[in-house]
């Protein structure tokens, strides 16, 4: 199965998880969408493996930048109807606050939809929402269906 | 002010081979660095080189194999996080304070990747950093960054305690 028909079976089953599940890396970095709350929220789950600095101790920055980036995916994913999947052109990062040993939670929005760019900012946080650890800016190339 | 009164940086402090010392900090003491596989190539004052090989559990397309942009993403931090060690002239942790990222193509599957950092001015207080991501060639990248660091954030620096002491007292512990 394709990832786009996956998308396609797991949009027809309401079930998100089937989209982190197709992507090696996702499931690696225990990244899975969740929509318990009625929006798309993307979860990393805390992993020892995620840490940069053992002494804080605080996640790799590179784990944050890369849910950022994961969330937007999902968010476009699901958000939109694609004839091809969305391929990124860059991301911004901004790192607000260090991130602790625990789970981390992402949510994506559409700054801009255009018929070629999406645009779409992203924000990240642990315990508390009003106080992020990330956010970002990315640019997908997108195909809708016509 | 002369040569002399310069304070000496990480990287000039470090004793004996200074590619051991960094890889043991940067690619065995950093957890995720070292689950990512991510392996020091080379180092020199302002700058850094690492090497990730191609793994299947870091593609993000499985159709194509082409790894997922948060593992590259993930090399360019600690890249360019490095180059800004190599210049620090105390103690001090820093973190990244925003990194940008322009994907100019994909990466070929089951290509190892091969990132260039430096961190071209150090203040007082933010570090500056540009790096590349390629198969073998700068000039034809697979990402392309551009990074600032904060120094002085809270807390113990993640790895160069040992080597900013030496830099600081001249002595090694």
């Amino acid at each position: 199965m394709t990832l786009l028909e996956r998308l396609h079976a797991a949009r027809k089953a309401n079930d998100l998880s089937r989209l982190s599940e197709a992507i090696p890396y996702a499931r690696w970095m225990n990244m899975a969408p969740e929509n318990s709350t009625g929006e798309l929220l993307t979860r990393m789950r805390y992993h020892p493996l995620l840490i940069g600095n053992s002494h804080l101790p605080a996640l790799h920055g590179g784990t944050i930048g890369a849910l950022l980036e994961t969330a937007a995916i999902f968010h476009l994913l699901w958000e939109t109807d694609n004839a091809a999947l969305p391929r990124i052109i860059n991301i911004t990062v901004d790192y607000l606050r260090s991130g602790r040993a625990v789970d981390t939670l992402a949510r994506a929005n559409f700054t801009k939809l255009g018929r070629r760019v999406a645009s779409v900012a992203v924000e990240a946080w642990q315990d508390d929402r009003s106080k992020p650890v990330g956010a970002a800016q990315l640019h997908f190339l997108v195909t809708p269906v016509k | 002010m002369g040569d002399e009164a310069r304070p000496k940086t990480v990287f000039e402090a470090v004793p004996g081979d200074k590619l051991d010392v960094f890889q043991k900090w940067f690619s065995d003491t950093i957890p995720h660095n070292k689950a990512l596989g991510l392996v020091v190539t080379a180092v020199r004052k302002g700058g850094a080189s690492m090497r990730l090989e191609w793994q299947p559990h870091l593609v993000g397309n499985p159709e194509t194999g082409v790894l997922h942009g948060g593992a590259i993403t993930a090399m360019l931090d600690a890249c360019s996080g490095m180059a800004v060690a190599t210049m620090l002239t105390k103690a001090q942790p820093f973190a990244t304070l925003d990194l940008r990222i322009d994907y100019v193509h994909p990466a070929t599957p089951e290509q190892p990747v091969l990132a260039d950092a430096e961190c071209f001015r150090l203040t007082s207080n933010v570090a500056f950093t540009r790096a590349v991501a390629h198969h073998g060639d700068p000039r034809d990248p697979i990402a392309s960054s551009a990074g600032t660091f904060m120094l002085g954030t809270k807390g113990k620096a993640a790895v160069g305690q040992h080597a900013a002491r030496i830099a600081v007292t001249g002595r090694g512990t």
